[in-house]
This record gives structure tokens, C-alpha cells and sequence, in this order.
């Protein structure tokens, strides 16, 4: 039966690699890590999971281990952030090119220097075009479902790519709270058996990620680019029937109170429950704002998201990372380029703020709102500001 | 009073290794088993045996909790370490009708007059239980039971289940050290 459990949200990721069974998983046990590897190594060292477990000597390493283990056809995990993800960079590419279904967890955080282990998404942005799925988690219960969904979605024969699942670190990986963990006879239900169409075989040998000359290169490509955005549909479906089974339903953009919203703010992971609260105190005042959460960041679901921000004026976008000398983040780029072509638009502005761990308040996110319709009233001569900066 | 049916906000205050943060964490767990929404987690950083560790406890009987930011103004302050009173503001941003919970062999009264403290207090010499019962001077159970004396957050029996699950054999004993707090802890009003 499911339990409601007040839980660690890292170590919850790990009860759920467990109910989904996995074969192999392959990591660098030290800093920067969290409870989510370190718990999986007890798991499978207390005979409670049947796996592999590599430790390896980097990330680098980690994300290889994974490869070769994903490539036979073993249901593969592992979990990083921050500058292990940064280790891991090249790597990434090849196993979304050889259509690799590993399954990832990422403990967002910033990138040094200076050294900071505290949490942004200055690593996920670096690797935004790696080819991964990208899922943005708001909160515990959102993590541990979305790793469940990923190896779903990452091993459906129409899509066989890897998944990212992104939480942010510290604010969700060393946070206490109330998840309701599933069993695994209820796991069993929604996440078949894993069947690799391909795997590598002694007797059958095959080579995989092979050279490409230019005669093939860009072939290769395109179709590594219909392929992640075909897989749109697939994460709807595995989200649709995880709701239908479990109660829950995710969807690619969230949006909270935009009825009749001129105004709406975008954000992603954790922080956008804290900005969930500003909204809710600016209605009371009677002020028409609202909230949207971008939970699939890649594919980057353009339908819905211009469906989303519709009627809406002003259009405020939190990044939580910097895009160093150009346009400032990197969400809110992508956001104005998303709807640069629409005829009837939202003004886009972006903020830039909780950078490494720092965090923005039920109040401060009051402020962004209140100077985004004031930059949408008078304008502004930058392109971007940053929040809460001392200057 | 504090009103324990809506929002309450604790934080803790010790040094690494006293365990401020496992208070913390089984506080939020035993909140949850009540079918609440609790929040429990660290002040983020370095960590470092000795060093002064701070942690948060939210708890909340109607919402899920949104807000992740620390806690600057918590209704209820914990001190497991009475060397801290020296060293840092515990009562820093304690609300009005707050109150905090201090680990210390003395009076209520001399702490208030020696630290020029106002609020409401609730003392109880964790320390010397902490060694009677666990022969360690740990005292993060004790001063589970202590704050629960100073206000109900959530029932006492309601910590068995997370102190059993997290401290296997020596269960009991912590068990014992939080329920002996719980009667010796004396709990004072404001200063008039």
C-alpha cells in the first residue's frame, strides 16, 4: 500500500530506483554528491536491490559506465550536479546520440569558480543541448514520481533517450518532507519489464556511435532532432497514465491562477511553489497575476506554452542561471524566441536571481512582480536585471 | 500563545555533532505521521563537528508548505548548546508571542537577566539527563521533549515511531531522555 512517509527527498529517489528495479548503476561517490547514490549503495550492499553498483573514479567515468551498461540492455541510473555534471559533458552527447534510455538525477547547483556546492541551474543550462530529456521537479513528491515516469518514457521503443530529472539542490535533495511512496506491485503496473531493442551482443556485433563523415553527419542529426521532439507525446501518454493509475498528473507547463492574468511570471523547480505564495497574497490584493511552472524543458513544449501565456501582457521570466556578455538567462532567450513569431505576444523580461542557494523570499518574488510591471510600464534600457544583487 | 493549528516555524540552534539537525528531522517526520505538512532541513553550507549548526522545522496542519527559504522568523528557537547564547543571536527574529527553549543547568531567571533576554523561555538542563540516560552528553532527544513541553507541536507519542526507526537499540534510552525532559522542562511566560 502507499505510504505517506516523512522522508529525505534524495533518499526517497533512491527508494524509487529501487521499485523500478534497476540493473546497473554507475557513480562518483564524493562531493558533489548526495543521499540519492549513497543510499543505492546500501540498498544494493543489504541485498534489498539486485544491481550493479560501479563506483567509479569521476563523473566522466560514471556517465561512460553507464553507457556500456545501458547499451546491453541493463535498466541504468545514476545521479550527479554541478561540476560532476560539467565531468560528465562529452559523454552526455554520445548517449543521447546512440539512443542510450539512461535514467538521471540531477542535484542542480552552481558552477565554480568561486567554489560554491549551493544550488542554481547554472549546470543544467550547460548542458541544455546534450540531446537529453529535461524535467524540471518542484518538490519532493514531483522528483520521486518523474524518476518512475523517466525510465518509462526513457525506454519506450518510439524513444530509447536518456532522461534528466532535475531538482534543485539542497532546496529539494536535503529537504524533509511528506511523500507518498509507492509499492512496488503498483510500480509494476505502470513501468513494464525493460527491452532493449538493440543491445550489444558477443554473438551479434554490432557498432554503435561509429564514425560520421560530412556525407552523413547532418543526416544524423535531424533525425537525433525528430527523434527527441516525437518524444513529446510519449512523456504526455506516461504522464496521462501515471495520473490515471496514481492520482497524479504532470504536465509539460503548469500554470497557477492565470485566469484573467495580465501579468504572469515564469519559474522552474522548487522555486516556483515559493512564487506560488506571492501569487496567491497579490490576488487577495486584487491584483490579476499569475504563475507558470515549465516542468519539460527539453523537448521544449512550444504548443504549450504559447497557449499558456496567451492573454497575457507582460510576461516575467526567473532564470536561474547566467548567460555570461549576452542576453541574460537563458529560460527567458529561449522564452522571447519561442514567441517572437506569434502575431499577438506577451512582453518578455527576464530577471536573473537565487544564485548560488541564494534564495528568493514569498516577498522577493512580490518584488520581481511589482518591477516587471514597472519595467512593462516605463520600459528599460537593459536587457535583463538581476534580483536581490548589492551593488 | 502561538497558534499550533497553523503554521509554526522552529529552528535549532547546536554545535556539529549535537544533532540539531536529526531533532529537526524527526520532528518534521513525527508532524508527518500526524498526516501534517512539515518541512525539516539544515542551514546549507560547510559542515563541521563543533562548529555552530542551525536547522528548520516547519509544520503546518492545513497546507502544503511552499515556501523553502530559511527561517528568520520562527515562533519557537531551540538551544541545545548554552555556550551559543554567547555566540550567536539565538533570538534573532523570534516572534512576539515566540518562545525559546534553552538547554542550561540554570534558572530561567538568571539566563534572562545574564543574556538581557525578554521573550518567553522554557529551560531544562538537557545536558545532565543526556548523561544520566545515554551516558553521552547529546542532548538533541532530550530537547525534543523539552520543546514539545514548551508548546504542543505535535504529540509526544507521535516522536516513538521516528526515534525507534532512527536509533535502533538505543531507542529507548533516547526515548527516556526525551520523555524525562518532557516533566522537567519548566516553561515561563513572557517577562512583564
Amino acid at each position: 500500500m502507499t505510504q505517506r512517509v516523512g522522508i529525505e527527498v534524495s533518499r526517497s529517489i533512491a527508494i524509487a530506483v529501487k521499485l523500478a528495479n534497476v540493473d546497473v548503476v554507475s557513480a562518483y561517490p564524493i562531493t558533489p554528491q548526495t543521499h540519492i547514490v549513497e543510499d543505492i549503495s546500501e540498498l544494493v550492499a543489504n541485498g534489498e536491490l539486485d544491481a550493479s553498483y560501479i563506483p567509479v573514479e569521476s563523473e566522466h567515468s560514471a556517465m561512460s559506465a553507464c553507457l556500456g551498461a545501458s547499451a546491453v540492455g541493463a535498466r541504468t541510473f545514476t545521479a550527479t550536479a554541478g561540476q560532476g555534471l560539467e565531468l560528465m559533458h562529452e559523454v552526455l552527447y554520445v548517449a543521447s546520440f546512440m539512443r542510450l534510455p539512461i535514467v538521471m538525477a540531477v542535484a542542480d547547483r552552481a558552477l565554480s569558480a568561486p567554489i560554491s556546492i549551493w544550488g542554481d541551474h547554472s549546470d543544467v543550462m550547460a548542458v541544455r543541448d546534450t540531446g537529453w530529456i529535461q524535467i524540471f521537479a518542484a518538490n519532493g513528491q514531483e522528483t520521486f514520481d518523474n524518476v518512475l515516469c523517466a525510465f518509462r518514457i526513457a525506454e519506450d521503443r518510439r524513444v530509447l533517450l536518456p532522461v534528466m530529472i532535475h531538482l534543485d539542490g539542497f532546496q529539494l535533495t536535503h529537504v524533509i518532507e511528506p511523500i507518498y511512496i509507492l509499492e512496488s506491485s503498483e510500480v509494476d503496473k505502470f513501468l513494464p519489464p525493460h527491452e532493449y531493442p538493440l543491445p550489444l551482443d558477443p554473438d551479434r556485433p554490432i557498432t554503435m556511435g561509429g564514425l560520421a563523415p560530412p556525407n552523413i553527419y547532418t543526416e544524423t542529426k535531424k533525425a537525433q532532432q525528430v527523434n527527441l521532439t516525437a518524444a513529446k507525446e510519449v512523456i504526455l501518454q506516461a504522464w496521462k497514465e501515471f495520473g490515471d493509475i496514481f492520482g497524479r498528473y504532470y504536465s509539460p507547463v503548469e500554470s497557477y491562477r492565470c485566469e484573467g492574468a495580465k501579468v504572469i511570471l515564469l519559474a522552474m523547480g522548487s522555486f516556483s511553489e515559493t512564487a506560488m505564495s506571492a501569487v496567491d497574497s497579490m490576488r487577495e490584493e486584487g491584483k490579476e497575476v499569475g504563475l507558470i511552472k515549465l516542468c519539460l524543458w527539453r523537448p521544449f513544449p512550444f504548443a504549450e506554452l504559447r497557449q499558456a501565456v496567451k492573454d497575457a501582457d507582460t510576461l516575467l521570466v526567473l532564470d536561474r542561471a547566467l548567460s555570461f556578455g549576452g542576453p541574460g538567462g537563458p529560460v527567458a532567450s529561449e522564452i522571447r524566441s519561442a514567441l517572437y513569431g506569434l502575431d499577438k505576444r506577451p512582453k518578455v523580461i527576464g530577471f536573473v536571481g537565487g544564485l548560488g542557494g541564494r534564495v528568493i523570499s514569498p516577498s522577493g518574488f512580490r518584488e520581481i512582480i511589482n518591477r516587471g510591471i514597472e519595467i512593462s510600464q516605463a520600459g528599460s534600457e537593459q536587457e535583463f536585471e538581476m534580483f536581490g544583487v548589492r551593488e | 500563545m502561538i497558534d499550533t493549528a497553523g503554521l509554526v516555524e522552529i529552528r535549532w540552534h547546536g554545535r556539529g555533532g549535537q544533532g540539531a539537525v536529526t531533532s529537526a528531522e524527526l520532528l518534521a517526520q513525527a508532524a508527518i505521521n500526524e498526516n501534517k505538512y512539515a518541512q525539516a532541513f539544515p542551514a546549507f553550507g560547510a559542515e563541521r563537528r563543533g562548529a555552530p549548526v542551525v536547522a528548520f522545522v516547519r509544520i503546518d496542519s492545513n497546507k502544503p508548505i511552499w515556501v523553502r527559504a530559511e527561517i528568520d522568523e520562527p515562533d519557537i528557537v531551540v538551544v541545545l548548546d548554552p555556550g551559543l547564547l554567547r555566540v550567536v543571536d539565538v533570538a534573532s527574529g523570534l516572534k512576539s508571542n515566540g518562545i525559546l527553549v534553552i538547554n542550561t543547568p540554570k534558572e530561567a531567571r538568571e539566563v534572562r537577566e545574564e543574556f538581557s533576554l525578554n521573550c518567553a523561555l522554557a529551560t531544562v538542563d538537557a545536558t545532565k539527563i543526556a548523561r544520566e540516560l545515554l551516558g553521552v552528553p547529546i542532548v538533541n532527544t532530550s530537547m525534543i521533549g523539552a520543546l514539545l513541553k514548551a508548546r504542543e507541536v505535535t504529540k509526544l507519542e507521535s516522536l516513538l515511531e521516528p526515534l525507534r526507526h532512527r536509533f535502533g537499540r538505543l531507542a529507548d534510552r533516547n526515548i527516556s531522555a526525551m520523555q524525562k525532559a518532557y516533566k522537567e522542562t519548566t516553561v515561563g511566560g513572557q517577562e512583564s
